[in-house]
Order: C-alpha cells, then sequence, then structure tokens
C-alpha cells in the first residue's frame, strides 16, 4: 500500500520533472518535450493502474493551480483549448500502456515496452485527443489530425523508442522496480 | 512550491473555489451560446477588462499566462487563412480566449490549499467504491514534497554530465534519474510504513 501510494507520487513528480528537460527542436520548427514520455514511462514501469493514477494526479495538481506542465503552465486555463484532450487522455495512455506491458509476458521487455508506447501512448491517446478537437473546437477530420496529431507524431514516436530503451535498461538495472512485470521478474 | 495564485489580493480570492468553479463551468459552456460575433467580442473586452480591475501588476502577471496561447493561435490563424474560413476562425479564436481567460482568473484568485480541499470534497464519494481519500492527499502531499529534490537530482546529473562531455545531455540523462528516483522511493514507502503506514489510519 505505501509503496504504491509513494511509486504512484514518484511518477507524477516525474512526468512533471521531465517538462524541464530541455526541449528539442524538430526539423519541422515544432518542439518536443520530454514531458509526454512520462506517461509512457508511467504505464510501462507501473502497470496499468497506477501508471493511470499517477497520470491522473498529474492532471488533478495541473488543474488545481501547479504550474506543472512542460514550460511551467498550469491551471484551469490549459484545459480551456480544443488541445485539452491531450490531458484528458494521459490517464488512459498510461492506463492502455501498461496493460499492453502486463498482458504481453515473455520477450524483450525494452522492445515490449517501445510497442506497449506507441499503442498506449500515442493510439490510445489520440484517440482521445482527435475526437476531443472535433468536438471542443468543432472541427473536421482533416482539420483536427493535421493542427493536432501530425505536429506532434514525430516526436511521439521518437519518445516511445526511447521509453522502450529505458525501461529496458532499467528491467535489467532493477528487474523489481518494472512493477509492470512483477511476478515476471526474476 | 511556487502556485500560479497571484500575490496580488483581489475581493475574487475571498468568494468560495467551489462557487467559482462552477460558475466556470456554466459561463465557458454559456460561450457557446453566444450568436453573433460582434457580442463575443464584447465579452472578450469584459474578459480582458476583468483582468484590468485588481491593478496593472495583476493585469500585467494575467496577460503573460495569456501569451502562452500565441502558438495555438497562430496554428488555427494559419489553418483558417488556408481554408479561408475566416469569420469560424475569428470566433473560435474569441471563444479560446475568453474561456481560457475566465478558467486562468480563477486560477489566479485561487489559493492551491482551497483547490486541494475541493479535490478532496469530489473525491468523498468515492470513499465508497474503496478510495481510500488519506492515500490520495498524502500522495498530493508527496509530489509536492518529491519535486524540488527530484529537480535538485536532476541538475546534479546534468551537471556530472557536463563535467565528463562537451556535448549535450539528452535523453540518456532519464535512466539514472528515473534509478535514483526509484530507490528513494523505496526508502520513502519503508519510512512510511515504519512510522505506522496507511493502514491503521484507513478511513471506513
Amino acid at each position: 500500500m505505501e509503496r504504491n501510494v509513494v511509486m504512484i507520487a514518484l511518477f507524477t513528480a516525474l512526468i512533471a520533472a521531465l517538462g524541464l528537460l530541455p526541449k528539442l527542436t524538430l526539423a519541422s520548427g515544432i518542439p518536443i518535450t520530454a514531458q509526454s514520455m512520462g506517461f509512457m514511462l508511467a504505464g510501462a514501469i507501473l502497470g496499468a493502474k497506477r501508471g493511470a493514477l499517477a497520470a491522473l494526479l498529474f492532471v488533478v495538481l495541473v488543474a488545481a493551480g501547479l504550474p506543472l506542465l512542460a514550460g511551467g503552465r498550469g491551471g484551469l486555463g490549459v484545459f480551456a483549448s480544443p488541445w485539452a484532450g491531450f490531458y484528458y487522455g494521459f490517464p488512459l495512455a498510461a492506463f492502455v500502456t501498461g496493460l499492453v506491458m502486463e498482458r504481453w509476458k515473455g520477450g524483450n521487455v525494452g522492445l515490449i515496452a517501445g510497442i506497449a508506447a506507441v499503442i498506449g501512448g500515442i493510439g490510445a491517446l489520440y484517440l482521445v485527443a482527435v475526437p476531443y478537437y472535433i468536438i471542443a473546437k468543432p472541427a473536421g477530420l482533416g482539420e483536427s489530425l493535421l493542427v493536432v496529431m501530425a505536429p506532434f507524431m514525430p516526436g511521439d514516436l521518437i519518445k516511445a523508442v526511447i521509453t522502450g530503451l529505458i525501461t529496458g535498461a532499467l528491467y535489467k538495472a532493477r528487474p523489481s522496480s518494472i512493477l509492470s512485470r512483477a511476478g515476471v521478474a526474476a | 512550491m511556487i502556485s500560479l495564485t497571484s500575490p496580488v489580493r483581489t475581493r475574487a480570492h475571498e468568494w468560495p473555489a467551489k462557487l467559482k468553479l462552477a460558475a466556470l463551468a456554466l459561463v465557458t459552456m454559456g460561450l457557446y451560446l453566444i450568436p453573433e460575433l460582434w457580442q463575443l467580442g464584447l465579452v472578450t473586452l469584459f474578459v480582458i477588462g476583468l483582468y484590468a480591475l485588481p491593478g496593472r501588476v495583476f493585469f500585467m502577471g494575467g496577460m503573460r499566462r495569456l501569451a502562452i496561447l500565441w502558438p495555438f493561435v497562430a496554428v488555427l490563424a494559419i489553418w483558417h487563412i488556408a481554408t479561408a474560413t475566416y469569420l469560424d476562425g475569428v470566433t473560435f479564436l474569441l471563444r479560446l480566449i475568453c474561456a481560457f481567460g475566465l478558467a486562468n482568473l480563477v486560477t489566479m484568485t485561487t489559493a492551491l490549499t482551497e483547490m486541494i480541499e475541493v479535490i478532496r470534497w469530489l473525491a468523498t464519494p468515492l470513499r465508497r467504491f474503496g478510495l481510500n481519500t488519506r492515500a490520495l492527499e498524502l500522495a498530493i502531499a508527496l509530489v509536492i514534497r518529491i519535486l524540488p529534490s527530484l529537480i535538485e537530482n536532476g541538475r546534479r546529473l546534468v551537471d556530472a554530465w557536463r563535467v565528463r562531455s562537451h556535448r549535450r545531455p539528452g535523453w540518456r540523462i532519464v535512466l539514472p534519474f528515473t534509478l535514483n528516483a526509484l530507490d528513494d522511493a523505496d526508502h520513502l514507502a519503508e519510512a512510511l510504513r515504519a512510522r505506522g503506514g496507511l493502514l491503521e489510519s484507513k478511513e471506513s
């Protein structure tokens, strides 16, 4: 119980801290931050339920007025934009990433984590973010894909790969720390 | 930890957080019901006027917050110019500025402790479904406590990297950073358990 609460709080803080890493600017000129990788990592490492709770706690604290988003943003205002679907989607992204990790037993942990991050951190996330934009703006599907998905997709793919690399390396260093693999770990 | 509440005291600081949040939800929905562009324009001016009421410091602080909207405004402007849907574009941008501006006003005039109190209140019915609200409160306190030390650890790792390499520390820093954090979390969980933990104080 205590360990679960601490791990959830830790990953909430970790997601916030990743937002402080220096931005990487893609060739397209769009800056990407490491923050959304935090949600992938939370799911891949903590598993579905704890990962989702860490992501949910992060979103709740941002809404409460803590400047935890990359660039020191936060507060209720960010939920007013049609891009807010991302914030609602983050807990689901972590959940699905964790679920894939938990279900897909055996095989290379790093590789599975990378694939889980693609399915959860990209697939599930945009499954919330794109329809949210369509309804909140309101807009057509074409505009939504171009404005919501296209700018962030290259960065998200890079983050999924890094999530795989980090989870794989963590599994080697501390097998017991990959809670999504508890019971499988030696 | 710095929160986004404005240090400039306004009358709205005194109003109950629940009331402000309920009003915000209603008004934001109401923004979609305004039919005419000129009416929406008036509402936008009114919202900006609200920022100006408490004085210059508050106004400038608020406008700095609103500035984070510019990248979004730019993307949308390009889209609506490219598709020649100018009226839709302007309507949407004004609505976005109003909704964001009002929500941000609530954040700027409500203390973090009050917001957390609202979260606790909202979570209370979930106790019936087995949610331990004490665990939630502890988790919130832990995040606020852990974050500065995480940032400090991260800074040390970046420094250590810079001493050894002329290249910028990239994502590689995340692995030792996470390892450190996981070890600290284990110690913290043990310490909590040693002090009675959460089980005994679990509320029914």
